[in-house]
């Protein structure tokens, strides 16, 4: 507590801040606890902080795979919201009447981009897919991953499938894809858009092509708030909060749609 | 629920484990040897290094080898100019992380026996006109038996049960890096609880009966600290 710590400091403008406090933030300042796709982590980040100064809540982050969060939730985690990386995830958690279906929404829209740390590789329409050039194509396993699904997808309408199959390594989850091929293990890696966009929209560092929405479906990725949750008003606030202009701002910067 | 991809897994694991055994029984041999007899300054760092894989996160270990194996890393660099290729992404490059990783759980039984034999065996042998070779073979290994048994079967085991640095370098590719640990993962991760009990029923089994095996040979010892059976009595 920070707040805390400038009273001992300076009691007068200690005394000030808790009043100012007062006035702008609602009567009590819960802490909601959100479980976070990996792929969204730099967002989620920059919206929770916005989030934390525009209400006086605490916003706790948890980043991993959608799949995990699901499990865990299953087992009663404390989670109070959840930041999925598809529909099915939430939508699977409302039908099992775990998580409230008014807050669902899509929060966020993700884009595939083929990237590599080579700045002369990937070309502007992803031939570079159809040379030898590279030795490996680094994918999110489809089974767990939506943009590894997109990334199959996109393979399928291209019919590269069996040409490239010997070449695919499987990550876990789209942050390792993005791993392999920063540390050049990989050349070539289907990726989010979100993960090599710098937040403050400038270029991407390497070589990239946004792979065009027309060779795979959607990547919607929703929002709900959880039914065990003891902070229900402030989730909710969240959830809300991700559909207003100031998160709509950081959403499209980091690379995203709604 | 069919065996296709799982049992692939498991053959693979198998393999692997035999081959990082045998490749770890042939180095750490020596290197163990020389550890029980050296009174070197070298002897505690090197110990330690040996003795890291037990402390370190195995992913810590899996992404530092991510980064050295891959081309930008010494050992990428050195392995593409030996014309070898990289690394990650190989059953060769599991190979290598997986002695890495199981290095002291081989190394360490041996070490122990062997210095549980002494020198007065080893001296005996040769006033008796015994060559170090012949020190070695007829008397040291015979005697440090149970030791390298402990350490091939605990070697071997360790690497069944290996998960983490496979995660790291694996890049999940069936029939040269995709283990039952990865694949168990990925069941869980998919929700296919089926297919995960069932090869966690295997591993948990398995590793039970590895346990058993080892306390049935050495019922007062502790893991690794292995005591040399036998420490001859003439």
């Amino acid at each position: 507590m920070t707040r805390g710590t400038t009273m001992k400091l300076d009691p007068t403008r200690g005394a000030c801040a808790v009043a100012l406090a007062a006035l702008a933030f609602p009567a009590h300042a819960d802490e909601v606890q959100v479980a976070v796709a990996a792929n969204f982590s730099a967002a989620a980040q920059k919206i929770a902080a916005q989030f934390e100064k525009d209400t006086g809540h605490t916003v706790k982050l948890s980043f991993g795979a959608t799949g995990k969060f699901y499990a865990q939730i299953e087992a009663g985690a404390p989670f109070d919201v959840l930041l999925a990386a598809d529909q099915a995830t939430p939508g699977k958690l409302v039908t099992e009447g775990k998580a409230v279906p008014a807050t669902l929404h899509t929060y966020a829209i993700g884009k595939l981009v083929l990237w590599s740390a080579d700045p002369a590789l990937v070309d502007g329409d992803g031939a570079v897919l159809k040379s030898d050039k590279w030795k490996h194509l680094s994918v999110a396993d489809a089974k767990l991953a939506p943009y590894g699904q997109a990334a199959s997808q996109t393979l399928a309408a291209l019919k590269l499938t069996d040409a490239v199959q010997p070449r695919i390594v499987t990550a876990e989850n789209i942050g390792q894809a993005l791993q392999f091929v920063q540390t050049g293990n990989a050349e070539l890696g289907f990726v989010a858009l979100g993960q090599v966009q710098p937040p403050d929209g400038s270029r991407p560092a390497g070589s990239m092509w946004i792979v065009p929405a027309s060779l795979y479906a959607p990547i919607r990725q929703d929002a709900v708030v959880i039914a065990s949750t003891k902070v229900d008003k402030a989730a909710t606030q969240f959830v809300d909060y991700l559909a207003g202009d100031k998160a709509r701002v950081v959403i499209k910067a980091c690379g995203y749609g709604w | 629920m069919s065996w296709g991809d799982d049992g692939q897994a498991v053959l693979l694991t198998l393999k692997l484990a035999f081959v990082v055994t045998v490749l770890l029984l042939a180095l750490g041999t020596p290197l163990a040897w020389w550890l029980a007899h050296t009174r070197s300054r070298w002897k505690a760092p090197l110990s330690a290094l040996v003795a890291l894989p037990l402390v370190l996160p195995p992913t810590v270990l899996g992404f530092y080898l991510l980064m050295l194996m891959g081309p930008h890393g010494i050992v990428g660099r050195a392995t593409q100019a030996l014309g070898i290729g990289l690394l990650p992404f190989s059953f060769a490059g599991l190979v290598v992380a997986s002695m890495l990783y199981s290095l002291p759980f081989v190394v360490q039984p041996l070490q122990t026996a062997f210095e549980a034999i002494g020198a007065r065996p080893l001296e005996a042998a040769a006033t008796l006109r015994a060559g170090p070779w012949e020190r070695f073979a007829h008397v040291a290994l015979p005697l440090a038996r149970r030791g390298v048994i402990t350490a091939a079967v605990l070697g071997f085991a360790h690497t069944v049960g290996e998960f983490g640095v496979v995660l790291m370098i694996g890049g999940n590719i069936p029939g040269a890096t995709r283990v039952i640990s990865t694949q168990l993962y990925n069941h869980v991760e998919a929700i296919e609880y089926p297919e995960a009990h069932r090869l966690a029923a295997i591993l948990l089994v398995f590793s039970f009966a590895v346990l058993l095996g080892v306390y049935r040979l050495r019922p007062q010892g502790a893991l690794v600290a292995a005591p040399a059976d036998g420490a001859p009595r003439a």
